[in-house]
């Protein structure tokens, strides 16, 4: 970003790549798919780079709203300094979080999660994609609760898979009551408190339930959880856990 | 004499509601005691919501079997309290089926209250069935134990006794009105009180009025007592739904208030020209507590949420945590909720008005840490509850007062925020590495 600035130019949209997208080694494979995807769609756009820091989010949910808050005026400043106006992120948490708790502070853009800014390009044409390696293929999705039950985003997810001529199954409980991966509230960054199961365990019982081929999230901390899962019951061999971005990246020839 | 009944009617009626009149105001001077927010916003959108969701029971028939019943219930509680009014005119009055003269009108009406009366008690006999025989799990968690589980059965019987005193008053007063008695003018119609009539076979008229009067009184009396009965029971929901649909929060569910106290520090702490050693102003006021450890540190509408909960117990049953065995349970936060604020205004009323330290509070006394840590913010509990009760708020306010008034995160927390604070990232990564993967292949 630090350069397009420099050089007089202004993307098309910022892309929030978040800590997961930036650190993350299985995250960071969603965000290379969804830089391919925007390449592909030559969409103009920039990321901050080593200006960007935690949204603020897990501390929020922890209750440290200190720390929260001076993680968001830092970032603020950042991008009111760069003029930003549309953010796209592939991480529900970071989307929630500048979307809704940001303006109260002082920034406003316009927040997309990159499955609402995917389903636009396609719309647009500036992506398209016929059949594909997932044609007739079993996938499930899980509604990340940050994008779901949050923000009301249960379509875009299921528009694009249904792009992939794929067969979409929907787990017992999904869109609005979605089951938790069990990562949301800081709880990734903790051991769960004493119980019957983990909730990714529960979660993924009812993934496998499907008999899926594929699990689909829009989320990389459940992506986590969910891989944890499937690892657990030992079906890593059979069922791969995807973001939307890396079904659709890798379908064609991208 | 031969106003005595109406007088004493007056007096019933006056002691009943006088004594709803005195709960109503413990209740509100109860919730006031919780901090004032600003719900003054988007009426339009306030009192459709109200519409939707308490009038129209929306969010009720998610769980179709519950809901379809408890619309049965809902709407003969609405219906049938139109024959309450004719019923308190007649009281007062000294007169017999006031509305009579309506013709048509009057004997559809009777009639509809009738069938619905029949199939309340169809309902509430499912319900009991559903609490006590089939055990839905939900009744059956271990904050429903005890008086929790007491007050969903009584509140099944009283329901339950009063249709039928409504029905067996109808009954009695058909056969009256058959035999022709004075003042049994025909009025009416009875689908499902002519059945009726095989108990009162044989029964001269002097007993049968006996009968229906005695079956009138007990219906009105058993009204006044159920309404005086809410207040210390679950059961408030029936009027509380409403305001609390309608101060319920608008904004999306993922988005959590910024607290304005602490605005004020990080702008404070922002500002290259503020004086770092200044002295507070003499007038300044005590800063703020940062969430909430107690009842009085929530906000009235959290306050107000806690007594419209009638421990339905959707939200535990789709919440992440309790599903998987934690002890979680956000029906307890709001049971907790209540609970701690009944003490508070106990408390208050024992000591002229005025708040003595109990040396107790909400966090801790009532709801332990423990559950407050397990909560994944997922806001199931949220979308399950059928009248915008929002647990979720509550365990973040506590959340809140545990790290920044006590420094008590569970360690793997603190050492998460001190990531946060140091390299900008949950993760010790440096944050000057963050943009690495584009570099990788």
């Amino acid at each position: 970003m630090a350069e397009l600035f420099a050089a007089g130019q202004k993307p098309e949209v910022l892309f929030w790549v978040g800590c997961a997208g930036s650190f993350d080694d299985r995250a960071k494979k969603i965000t290379k798919a969804f830089v391919q995807l925007l390449n592909r769609a030559n969409v103009s756009f920039a990321v901050l780079g080593t200006e960007e820091s935690c949204t603020g989010d897990p501390a929020k949910r922890a209750g440290n709203e200190f720390l929260f808050q001076m993680q968001a005026v830092t970032n603020i400043e950042v991008m009111n300094a760069y003029g930003i106006n549309k953010i796209v992120t592939a991480c529900p948490h970071c989307f929630n979080t500048i979307k809704n708790e940001y303006p109260g502070l002082g920034g406003h853009y316009e927040v997309v999660h990159h499955t609402q800014f995917l389903k636009k390009l396609f719309e647009d044409g500036r992506i398209t994609l016929e059949g594909g390696k997932f044609k007739g293929k079993r996938i499930t999705y899980h509604d990340p609760c940050y994008l779901g039950r949050a923000n009301n985003v249960y379509e875009a997810p299921r528009d694009l898979i249904r792009k992939l001529d794929a067969e979409l199954i929907e787990m017992k409980s999904c869109k609005e009551k979605g089951l938790c991966c069990g990562a949301g509230g800081a709880q990734m960054f903790k051991e769960p408190e004493k119980g019957d199961k983990d909730v990714n365990i529960e979660r993924t019982e009812q993934a496998l339930e499907t008999q899926p081929e594929i699990i689909a999230a829009g989320c990389p901390f459940c992506n986590t959880m969910m891989t944890d899962g499937v690892k657990n019951k030992e079906k890593e061999g059979a069922i791969a856990v995807m973001d939307i971005a890396e079904l659709i990246a890798s379908a064609g020839d991208l | 004499m031969e106003y005595l009944p109406n007088i004493l009617f007056v007096i019933v009626l006056i002691a009943g509601i006088g004594f709803f009149a005195r709960n109503v105001k413990r209740l509100s001077r109860n919730i006031k005691l919780g901090k004032d927010v600003d719900v003054s916003d988007n009426i339009g959108q306030r009192w459709k919501n109200m519409a939707k969701i308490a009038l129209g029971q929306t969010k009720m028939v998610v769980r179709p079997i519950a809901g379809f019943l408890h619309i049965i219930v809902y709407v003969g509680f609405i219906i049938i309290n139109i024959e309450v009014i004719e019923i308190i005119l007649d009281g007062i009055l000294g007169t017999h089926r006031l509305f009579a003269p309506f013709g048509t009108v009057y004997d559809i009406l009777i009639g509809s209250f009738e069938v619905l009366a029949f199939l309340v008690i169809v309902a509430v006999t499912v319900f009991w069935i559903r609490r006590n025989i089939i055990r839905v799990k939900r009744f059956l968690k271990p904050e429903m134990t005890g008086w929790p589980k007491q007050d969903g059965n009584l509140i099944l019987y009283i329901e339950l006794v009063l249709m039928v005193l409504f029905l067996t008053m109808n009954g009695a007063d058909y056969q009256l009105q058959q035999m022709g008695a004075a003042h049994y003018t025909e009025a009416g119609m009875f689908p499902v009180s002519q059945f009726m009539a095989p108990f009162f076979d044989g029964m001269s008229i002097s007993s049968l009025i006996l009968v229906e009067r005695t079956a009138w009184w007990l219906h009105i009396i058993g009204i006044l007592c159920f309404l005086n009965y809410l207040y210390y029971s679950k059961h408030l929901h029936i009027l509380l739904a409403f305001p609390n649909t309608f101060y319920g929060k608008l904004v999306p569910k993922g988005q959590f208030q910024n607290l304005d106290a602490v605005t004020a520090e990080v702008k404070l702490m922002m500002d290259p020209s503020a004086d770092p050693f200044a002295a507070p102003a003499e007038d300044a006021a005590e800063p703020a507590k940062f969430g909430a450890s107690d009842v009085m540190d929530l906000s009235w509408v959290q306050l107000l949420n806690s007594y419209t909960c009638t421990e339905c117990g959707r939200c535990t049953d789709e919440c992440p945590a309790n599903q998987t065995g934690k002890k979680l349970s956000p029906r307890k936060i709001m049971m907790d909720t209540r609970d701690r604020l009944e003490e508070v205004g106990k408390n208050i009323d024992a000591n002229k008005g005025q708040f003595v330290d109990d040396g107790k509070q909400l966090l801790d006394g009532y709801i332990t840490r423990e559950e407050l840590w397990a909560c994944t913010t997922c806001n199931a509990c949220v979308q399950a509850c059928p009248v915008s009760i929002d647990p979720l708020s509550i365990i973040m306010d506590m959340r809140q007062y545990l790290v920044m008034e006590q420094s008590a995160a569970p360690t793997d927390l603190n050492n998460m925020m001190g990531n946060i604070e140091n390299n900008g990232a949950p993760w010790p990564f440096n944050q000057m590495d963050r943009l690495n993967w584009a570099k990788e292949e």
